[in-house]
């Protein structure tokens, strides 16, 4: 098998998880959208370490897991936080700032 | 899925090529767990609840981390299932708890033609992606040599000595999270906490429903909290069912009613405004 497979699958799961940003309208599920590029990259990381034969790649994903962790735990707070002052989880009510 | 994570580790063990070419095991598993990764996470993308989406997701990061075991990134693997299918996906639960398991996404278009611009895109992004990774040349050099002294061994010296100033502003970054999120999630209360004769005159000041609220039905043949209990003009009471129940959708219609009940979000409820 060739390993530039993983890199087609990891193109294929980023694209879904772009589709999933542009078309959903919960900020949640909007968020796992994200995670799943960002695991997406990391896939992208793993394969071309393995191919390039040195351990870099690995190094740079994980770094990408502990930014994904952060950035995780900020997002669910932010979320929680418009959720209590407007009672949705819709991005689409999160308008304010237009005006 | 405890138990088919331990499944996938031995089947990635097993395809963990020893040389440089990538072994038929190897190739037996990817063709195995790509489809399956790549229809969870259109599941993730097309399921209408939130939890769902979050158990695809799940379901999509385990597969990952057989492909990171099966790549010679044993670490990465089980940093994977620990810290993604263990603690992120554990707390995009827990939000969703604290959110509310009914707030479903709502189909109504806000911008027109967003949804077709939005799928062209995401088509058109991904053919872009394949087809310039088409053009690359690839080396399958394998990870033979570095792993030569076991595969923590080699990341722990490339981020002690290489990596060693991200690793440590990694660390800023952790805290920085830390207290935003407490910042964030903090409220400070400005009020004084009422107590039970305040909240007693309220309700009755309210004059929406004094009284408890009435329980569900008991039938001859049906008898459970899903069902809507009759009123004397045979029309289903609305506040007889769990508002949550009402939401997911699973409430049953009561026998002899024409109707389950009304709109979830029409009843009004005491205590509800808090």
């Amino acid at each position: 098998m060739n390993p530039m497979n993983y890199v087609y699958l990891s193109a294929l799961l980023f694209s879904i998880g772009a589709a999933g940003v542009l078309l959903r309208r919960n900020a949640i599920v909007v968020f796992m959208c994200v995670e799943l590029m960002l695991n997406a990259t990391n896939l992208a990381f793993v394969a071309f370490a393995r191919m390039q034969g040195n351990l870099d790649g690995q190094v740079i994903a994980f770094f990408v897991m502990v930014v994904a962790a952060a950035e995780v735990v900020i997002g669910l707070a932010i979320i929680v936080t418009i959720f209590r002052t407007r009672r949705s989880a819709s991005v689409d009510s999160a308008n304010l700032l237009k005006y | 899925m405890t138990i088919s994570g331990s499944t996938l580790v031995a089947l990635a063990a097993a395809g963990t090529p020893t040389g440089t070419a990538t072994g038929t095991g190897e190739a037996v598993l990817f063709w195995l767990l790509a489809p399956i990764a790549v229809l969870a996470s259109l599941g993730m993308l097309f399921s209408k609840k939130a939890v769902h989406s979050a158990l695809l997701l799940a379901l999509t990061m385990l597969c990952l981390a057989a492909f990171y075991l099966a790549q010679d990134a044993p670490f990465l693997g089980v940093v994977q299932v620990v810290v993604y299918t263990g603690a992120v996906m554990m707390l995009f639960l827990f939000v969703l708890m604290l959110v509310g398991v009914d707030s479903s996404d709502s189909l109504v278009e806000t911008l027109r033609g967003q949804r077709i611009a939005a799928i062209v895109a995401a088509l058109g992004f991904g053919a872009l992606l394949v087809f310039s990774i088409g053009d690359v040349v690839v080396s399958n050099a394998g990870l033979a040599t570095a792993n030569a002294d076991g595969n923590v061994q080699g990341l722990a010296a490339l981020i002690f000595s290489r990596y060693v100033f991200a690793f440590e502003v990694t660390s800023a970054l952790l805290i920085t999270a830390a207290l935003g999120a407490m910042v964030l999630a903090h409220r400070e209360r400005i009020e004084r906490p009422l107590n039970q004769r305040q909240l007693s005159e309220q309700r009755f000041r309210g004059g929406v429903h004094p009284a408890p609220l009435p329980g569900p039905g008991v039938y001859a043949r049906h008898n459970a909290v899903d069902t809507p209990a009759l009123l004397p003009d045979g029309q289903p009471a609305d506040v007889s069912v769990s508002r949550v129940l009402l939401a997911r959708g699973d409430v049953r219609k009561a026998p002899g009613a024409d109707v389950v009940v009304r709109d979830a979000s029409e009843i009004e409820r005491p205590g509800d405004d808090q």
